[in-house]
């Protein structure tokens, strides 16, 4: 069952072709949605306004150098290992849908454009892959679905509360769980195909609505932010002190009066608590 | 003069909805991103922008006495057990940074452990201070801390 490639034995109804044009559609549609999320939002002008202001109250000019290494700890830190997340278990979270969304759409695409033929022997590996893919998907999704998310007791919020901007993770988690379903059962021209298609469509046609462009917007806010970090415009926020510092010393004489000189870690104070809003 | 959240900033956490005084501030149900839901009832406390963990809480300043285009930030650094502020004027001329601790101790360890202090006695209970109160106003220590007992007196005019 792991180890069987669902969309070969799907050519026998529908030709290859016809499904790689499928894909190259949800690209396009992938694609014209965050344009138009873009323009909608006017975020990129707010992005890019905001960029020249800080450029402008910057105190020093970054390099194309450190520019480069900024982006690679943003690639390192914000993009593979959801470093932003403060909340662990929405970071764990995030990690097992990111990955799982990842590994189950480049299988998808693999299997589709390369093993689909009928005859094509795949390689096991790809629709192992391919199942554990949408079962990480299913697993960090519907986590956050029914524990992360619900907060009935402050919000008001029950897990059968649905708004327009749970579009996303609902045709996600639709996606992922028909997916598994339709290859449970066989395979094949069955409802739970024809489910899954529905709920895919929607997560790649329903990009204007729903929350999927994050994907390209949050990597670039985190560069920007790590960009007005290095230049000292820092958005307007104090520098990040070294309290050891001789220098940070004789400029704010209260801390080694009060603190001593080599200050100890004071401990996470209300930050250990995780927030209960209320 | 009331907060305001940068959204791209704000991840819903929902430390601010927490510590807010006025109850003011919510998590938007939609968005999932932290909003005050009712800025004239916002005293400028400035508690959520110090507790909120990713600096996305912002104050607007009212514009007779603090003109459009200044800024007063603040990062609240418990680990570090600091607080640094930076003022900035609207002309730019002007950056003024503060750095103070909040605490020289590491949060909790100074917290009174009162199982472990012995019960008042009757004679303490009858008395007419309070408990500790010697103690605690240092009167065990020689009496009230006064200008005479530090040595100092009242200079007559404006003493900065």
């Amino acid at each position: 069952m792991f180890t069987s490639n669902p969309f070969a034995a799907l050519s026998v109804d529908i030709s290859p072709a016809m499904m790689q044009g499928y894909i190259v559609l949800m690209v396009l549609l992938v694609m014209g949605g965050t344009i138009l999320d873009m323009m909608h939002k006017k975020s990129a002008q707010y992005f890019f306004e905001n960029a020249k202001k800080a450029k402008k109250s910057a105190k020093r000019s970054v390099s194309g150098g450190e520019k480069a290494a900024i982006a690679a700890s943003v690639l390192a830190n914000e993009v593979l290992t959801s470093g932003e997340f403060k909340n662990p278990r929405r970071r764990l979270s995030h990690l097992l849908t990111m990955y799982g969304f990842i590994i189950f759409a480049a299988t998808t695409a693999i299997m589709i454009f390369g093993y689909s033929a009928p005859g094509t022997a795949t390689p096991s590996i790809l629709p192992t892959l391919w199942h554990i893919g949408a079962l990480m998907l299913a697993i960090g999704g519907y986590w956050f679905w029914f524990f992360i998310r619900v907060d009935v007791s402050a919000e008001g919020l029950p897990w059968f509360r649905f708004e327009r901007a749970d579009l996303f993770i609902v045709s996600l988690l639709a996606t992922s769980t028909f997916a598994l379903i339709w290859s449970f059962t066989g395979g094949g021209l069955t409802l739970s195909f024809a489910l899954f298609i529905l709920a895919s469509t929607v997560l790649f046609g329903g990009v204007y609505w729903s929350k999927f462009a994050h994907m390209f917007f949050k990597p670039a806010a985190a560069h920007q932010k790590k960009i007005t970090k290095a230049d000292g415009s820092r958005e307007n926020l104090p520098p990040d002190y070294d309290l050891t510092d001789p220098e940070v010393q004789r400029k704010f004489p209260d801390i080694p009066m009060y603190m001593g000189k080599n200050p100890p870690n004071m401990g996470l104070c209300i930050k250990a608590e995780k927030p209960q809003h209320y | 003069m009331p907060t305001f959240v940068y959204m791209t900033r704000c991840d819903g956490c929902g430390h601010c909805v927490d510590i807010c005084p006025s109850d003011i501030m919510h998590i938007d149900k939609k968005l999932r991103r932290a909003y005050n839901i009712e800025p004239n009832m916002c005293w400028e406390c400035y508690s959520c922008v110090k507790a909120c963990p990713h600096q996305a809480i912002d104050v607007r300043g009212y514009a007779d006495f603090a003109p459009l285009g200044h800024s007063v930030r603040v990062i609240r650094d418990e680990e570090k057990g600091t607080i640094a502020w930076r003022i900035k004027f609207r002309n730019g001329k002007k950056d003024m940074e503060l750095l103070a601790p909040i605490t020289t101790k590491p949060w909790g360890s100074a917290t009174p452990d009162l199982g472990k202090v012995p019960a008042p006695g009757k004679e303490m209970r009858d008395s007419q201070l309070l408990f500790n109160e010697p103690k605690y106003i240092r009167m065990d220590e020689g009496g009230l801390h006064t200008l005479e007992s530090n040595g100092l007196e009242i200079k007559k005019g404006v003493q900065y």
